[in-house]
Parts: C-alpha cells; sequence; structure tokens
C-alpha cells in the first residue's frame, strides 16, 4: 500500500466555478439516477484540475456535499487512488515511471535529470514553485521505455540529455511536444516493421 | 509469420487514421445490423466455436462468459463494462487500440451489448491514459452523430450508451469486482466471489466484464467467422494476440501475431533481437511482470499461448514480454517488480498488504548481499504463505514473480548472499547469544 497523507496548510473553503459546475453535472448525467456516488473519482479529478492539481481536504467536503454522501467516503477514494495529490505539487506535475520495463532501459537517468533540475528529492517544489517530480509505477507505455509523464501528455523514448531539454523547456513556460523523442511513430519496431508494410508506404 | 490480411488491427501503428470513415474502409461498420439481425445465439456460438479466451490475463473463454449473463432481463438492467485498466508493468497493447483503434472497440460494445442484453456500458480506462481517453470519447462521439450508437444503434434496434470512466491510478482496479466498486465510487478493493459478476455486478445488476483487446476482436470474428479465428493457433489457444515486447531489445514494439508463435520468431524478427545478441539473453518474463520469469535455456524453443506457458509453470498474461539481457541484474529486476507489487496492494487482505513488503524488503536485501542463508528459502515460504490466501488473484500476481526467480536464479542469489547468521567459529565472543549451539558442535 501506498502511504499517502493531506497536506499541512489547507485553504478554508473550496467552491467549485461555473465551468467545473458544469462539467460536473455533466459527468453526473452519464450514472443511473440515484447512484451518483459513481461520479465521485471524476469529480475529485474536476476539483483537482480547478485547484492547480491538488486536492485540498475543503474540496472533498464540497464534493461530498454535492453528491449526498458521507464526507469519510470521499475521503477514503481520495487516499485511495494515487493520482490524486492531496498536497501542491506545482503547475507542472513530472511523473517518471521507474517499474521494471523502464528501468531496465535507464530509467534512472531520467531520475537524475529531474534531480538536477527540480529539485534534490521527489514531491518536492522546485524553486519558483512551478514544478515538481516523483517516480511512478509503471505507466504503460513499457515498448516506448523509459518514459514520462508531465500533467497529462507522454514523453516516450527518453535519455537523459532529452530529459533535460525537456524540463528546460517547461521550467522557462515553453510546451514541449509529448510522444517519441527518437522520432519513431507511435509503437512500430523501428527500422525492422515487417507487418503491414503495404499500408505504411501507401 | 502471420499473413498481413488476417490481422485484425490494421491501424495498428495509425498508417490509416483512427476516424470513422478510415475504420469504416477497414470494415468497421459495414454490416453491424446484418450480425445482430442472426440473433444473440448465434453470436454467443460463434464466439465459442472461435475458441476466443479473455486477452485481459486470465484467459477465459469469453463465448461461455457471455453465456452466463440471465436469458431474461428482470427487474434489474444488464451492463457491459469494459476494463481498460492496462496497469501491468509489461503491457501496452490496450492504449494503442484505444487511441488507433477506437472503432473496432466501440461496434464489438455494440454487439456484445446486444448479446448479453446490456443498455449501457461503461469503459474503464486508467487516469494516466487520459490523453488516449480523449481520443476514444471523440470516436464515440463521431458514432453519436452518425447513429451508430444511442437510440437504434447503426440501425440494429438495439439501444446503446457508452460512458468512459477514468480510473486514478489503482493497478488493482484491473481486477474485474475491484474495477466494478471503482465505478461505483468506492476504493478499488476487489469483492468475495461468489456472487460472481454476471449474476451480481455493477450496482449489483448482472454485469459482463471484458477486457479491451476481446470486445475489440469480436466484430472481426463474427464478420469472417468463428471458424476463420479457430483456425490460427493451435487447439483452445486461437487466434492472434498483440504482443508488447518491451526491455533488452534492439527494436521495442507493439505487434499483432498468431497465438503459438515462437518466442524467439518475436524476439529476433519483430523486435530486432535481443541487445548485445541472442546469447546475451538472460531471462525473459513472458506476460506481464505477474508470470514467473523463463531463463534463456527454455526461451529457445517457447512458444507462445496460454497453454504452453502453463506448461512451463508460467502463463501469457496479457502477452507483455519484457526482455532482460545479461547486463542486468536479475535480482533487482524483481525487487523492483516486487516494489512494484507492495505499491499497489490495495490493504484488504492481511497476507498480501504485509506479505508483498516483506518479499520486496528481502529482495533487496538479497540484490546487496546482505541477507542471510536461510532467508532463502523463508522467502519462498513467504510467497506460498501469500498464494492462494487472498480475495483476489493479486496475491497469485505478487507472489509468483518471486516463485519464479527462486527456481531458475536461486543459485544466483545463493552466490550473492553467503551470510550464515549462526556463527560456528571465533569462539570468544562475550556478547554471542547462541554460544552453546557451538559448544555441542565442538
Amino acid at each position: 500500500m501506498s502511504l499517502r497523507k493531506p497536506a499541512k496548510n489547507q485553504p478554508d473553503i473550496f467552491e467549485f466555478n461555473s465551468s467545473s459546475l458544469d462539467a460536473a453535472k455533466n459527468i453526473i448525467a452519464k450514472y443511473p439516477s440515484g447512484k451518483q456516488q459513481s461520479a465521485v473519482m471524476a469529480l475529485l479529478y474536476i476539483a483537482q484540475k480547478q485547484n492547480d492539481n491538488w486536492i485540498p481536504l475543503a474540496a472533498m467536503k464540497y464534493i461530498a456535499k454535492f453528491l449526498d454522501m458521507p464526507y469519510i467516503k470521499v475521503y477514503e477514494v481520495a487516499t485511495f487512488y494515487s493520482m490524486y495529490n492531496l498536497s501542491p505539487v506545482g503547475k507542472y506535475f513530472v511523473q517518471v515511471c521507474t517499474t521494471t520495463p523502464c528501468m531496465i532501459r535507464g530509467a534512472n537517468k531520467l531520475v537524475e535529470a529531474c534531480k538536477e533540475k527540480i529539485s534534490a528529492n521527489e514531491c518536492e517544489l522546485s524553486d519558483d514553485k512551478n514544478c515538481s517530480w516523483m517516480e511512478v509505477e509503471c505507466l504503460g507505455a513499457c515498448v516506448n521505455a523509459p518514459m514520462m509523464q508531465i500533467n497529462d501528455d507522454y514523453f516516450e523514448d527518453l535519455d537523459k540529455e532529452k530529459t533535460l531539454e525537456i524540463l528546460d523547456k517547461i521550467l522557462s513556460g515553453e510546451k514541449p511536444m509529448p510522444g517519441s523523442y527518437r522520432g519513431r511513430v507511435n509503437n512500430e519496431p523501428e527500422n525492422s516493421r515487417k507487418t503491414l508494410m503495404d499500408l505504411k508506404n501507401a | 509469420m502471420l499473413e498481413d490480411k488476417d490481422r485484425i488491427f490494421q491501424n495498428l501503428y495509425n498508417d490509416l487514421g483512427p476516424d470513422l470513415d478510415s475504420s469504416q474502409k477497414r470494415g468497421d461498420w459495414i454490416n453491424t445490423k446484418e450480425i445482430t439481425d442472426r440473433g444473440r445465439d448465434w453470436i454467443i456460438n460463434e464466439i465459442k466455436e472461435s475458441q476466443l479466451r479473455g486477452r485481459g490475463g486470465a484467459g477465459f473463454p469469453t463465448g461461455l462468459k457471455w453465456s452466463f449473463a440471465p436469458k431474461e432481463v428482470g427487474s434489474r438492467p444488464h451492463y457491459l463494462v469494459i476494463n481498460g485498466d492496462e496497469s501491468e508493468p509489461g503491457t501496452c497493447k490496450d492504449r494503442d487500440i484505444l487511441r488507433f483503434e477506437p472503432h473496432k472497440l466501440i461496434e464489438g460494445c455494440l454487439i456484445a451489448s446486444y448479446a448479453i442484453q446490456a443498455h449501457v456500458c461503461y469503459i474503464y480506462i486508467r487516469g494516466e491514459y487520459f490523453v488516449d481517453g480523449q481520443k476514444l470519447q471523440a470516436a464515440i462521439n463521431e458514432a453519436y452523430k452518425k447513429k451508430l450508437l444511442g437510440k437504434n444503434a447503426a440501425g440494429t434496434g438495439w439501444d446503446l450508451d457508452i460512458y468512459i470512466h477514468y480510473g486514478a491510478g489503482a493497478y488493482i482496479c484491473g481486477e474485474e469486482t475491484a474495477l466494478l466498486e471503482s465505478i461505483e465510487g468506492k476504493k478499488g478493493q476487489p469483492r468475495l466471489k461468489p456472487p460472481f459478476p454476471a449474476l451480481v455486478g455493477l450496482y449489483g445488476c448482472p454485469t459482463i466484464i471484458n477486457n479491451v483487446e476481446t470486445i475489440a476482436v469480436v466484430p472481426t470474428i463474427l464478420k469472417r467467422g468463428g471458424k476463420w479465428f479457430a483456425s490460427l493457433g493451435r487447439e483452445k489457444n486461437t487466434g492472434t494476440k498483440i504482443f508488447c515486447i518491451s526491455g533488452n531489445v534492439n527494436n521495442p514494439c507493439n505487434v499483432e501475431e498468431e497465438m503459438n508463435i515462437p518466442l524467439k520468431e518475436l524476439i529476433e524478427v519483430h523486435a530486432g533481437g535481443v541487445i548485445g545478441g541472442w546469447d546475451n539473453l538472460q531471462a525473459v518474463i513472458p506476460g506481464g511482470s505477474s508470470m514467473p520469469l523463463i531463463p534463456k535455456d527454455k526461451c529457445e524453443t517457447l512458444t507462445m499461448d496460454f497453454d504452453s506457458l502453463v506448461a512451463e509453470k508460467s502463463g501469457l498474461g496479457t502477452a507483455g514480454v519484457v526482455v532482460i539481457n545479461k547486463d542486468q541484474d536479475i535480482i533487482k529486476c524483481m525487487a523492483r517488480i516486487a516494489r512494484f507489487y507492495k505499491h499497489e496492494s490495495c490493504g484488504q487482505c492481511t497476507p498480501c498488504r504485509e506479505g508483498s513488503g516483506w518479499m520486496w524488503r528481502m529482495l533487496e536485501r538479497m540484490a546487496k548481499g546482505e541477507a542471510s542463508k536461510d532467508e532463502i528459502e523463508m522467502l519462498g515460504d513467504v510467497t506460498k504463505q501469500i498464494e492462494g490466501h487472498t480475495i483476489c488473484a493479486f496475491g497469485e500476481g505478487s507472489s509468483w514473480p518471486v516463485q519464479g526467480l527462486l527456481r531458475h536464479f536461486k543459485y544466483e542469489i545463493k552466490k550473492r548472499n553467503k551470510f550464515d547468521p549462526i556463527v560456528k567459529e571465533n569462539k570468544n565472543i562475550p556478547y554471542l547469544v547462541d554460544q552453546h549451539l557451538l559448544d555441542k558442535n565442538a
């Protein structure tokens, strides 16, 4: 199990803004009437997005009222799933996959790059409070290893230099291109593709 | 090698585009009505005849699973749930289906929903695949616009709504009952079975849960016939499968191949060979991290299907092949997998919650050579205490890789960990607790 604790400094109030409110209502409509509790995961995402990438306790209380469910049930969900950030992680949240398939292709170099550029320890904000990084478990892009995720985007086929480049870009406020950084197309074998060649050459 | 015309996922590398027009050119949605007009029994029988087995890891026969759904819809509606919580290390096949072949999945959802009489289908996608989920959502919207979903979907007379539900980074939600808990808005902790989800599932209603790849191959099977699918591979291990080859190979890739393909062909032909040559191969994890590894000498002749891997005391799992060459420290690789399971245990059953951390700490020490000799047997004992003593199969999933390591690389652990806790020499240690043992031997 992963141990997850809420941040010490918590804001007192949280409320959905109008766009979050619309999104929340759309989500609840997906589920049968009376089963609005199903929307709790999506609503936590909405709260996280609205509140600079993390969920304060006030948001959990707000969502509990919103969905007419006990606060502790929302707290349970928010602390169980690892993608809900319970303390500030910065505007750019870098997640480096270090599970075995990435590890054997050199994920530790990516970690080194993050240590150099962002902060010495994981889950620690950078000097400008804009960015943090952490090691995570398999992100499901194993044939593109090693890779990392920054907010929603995947950056694949990396090495240390390329990671440093990407981190430089995000720290200076640019938006780097997601996808493969070795110029390969999706998940095809580079240079040795033997299947579906008619379609490739078409 | 499988011929290109027999490949189901023609757009695996996105040469043609995932949109509806290009998908229709590849044959999706062209005769959905003809298929459903032949009736539920025909569909289920055809799937049974194809001998399709679930692609999510357990390999349960899909036709049989569908036949468990109640024949008549009672007071409780039926649900179809698609498992796209792909989190097994080494596996990344569903992601390519979600982003490049979404219409195969959506058409499969319609046919499967018709077969099990569900009007609502939830597709559960892991939260990290948000961008890929958005691509699927775009395809769903496209399908609604062209009246392929919604009321009288694709002219079949069947109403179907599809919704995406995002997970939030919990591996355990790939277990079917944990996934249902997660959709219900709870923490993803597996339920006891029975009752099985086919009778008591989502919101207490009959629910059929299938993997993304399983559902995505269904339309092609029904269009080309169960016999065609059964003619590929071998008895009870039929059809094609997307293999994900990662790790120490020259060209890691996803490739759709026939079941029962030799592992060596998969690695040498498609993935460009092992880094440093075939002789530099140390071991292969054949089916995602839960499956015990297989050492090099067995890799020479190994064929990749459910039953032949079970015969090697491993399993096909999700067909995520992780190749490990001799430059890697095998104990460290397995220690990292043990850490994965320690992190992802849901905490419901004590053997798994405590045992997964125990195995991880022992393996970390073994990798450093700090463990004592008798701990090697103890580690095997711990895996046996976890296996079979948990609610879900996660207990097996976390202990099998360690058992595989002990089965094939015990000599490596023994070589590195020679420390003996019982001191047999140096008698003059005043604080030695087990001094009496020495006296007896003397």
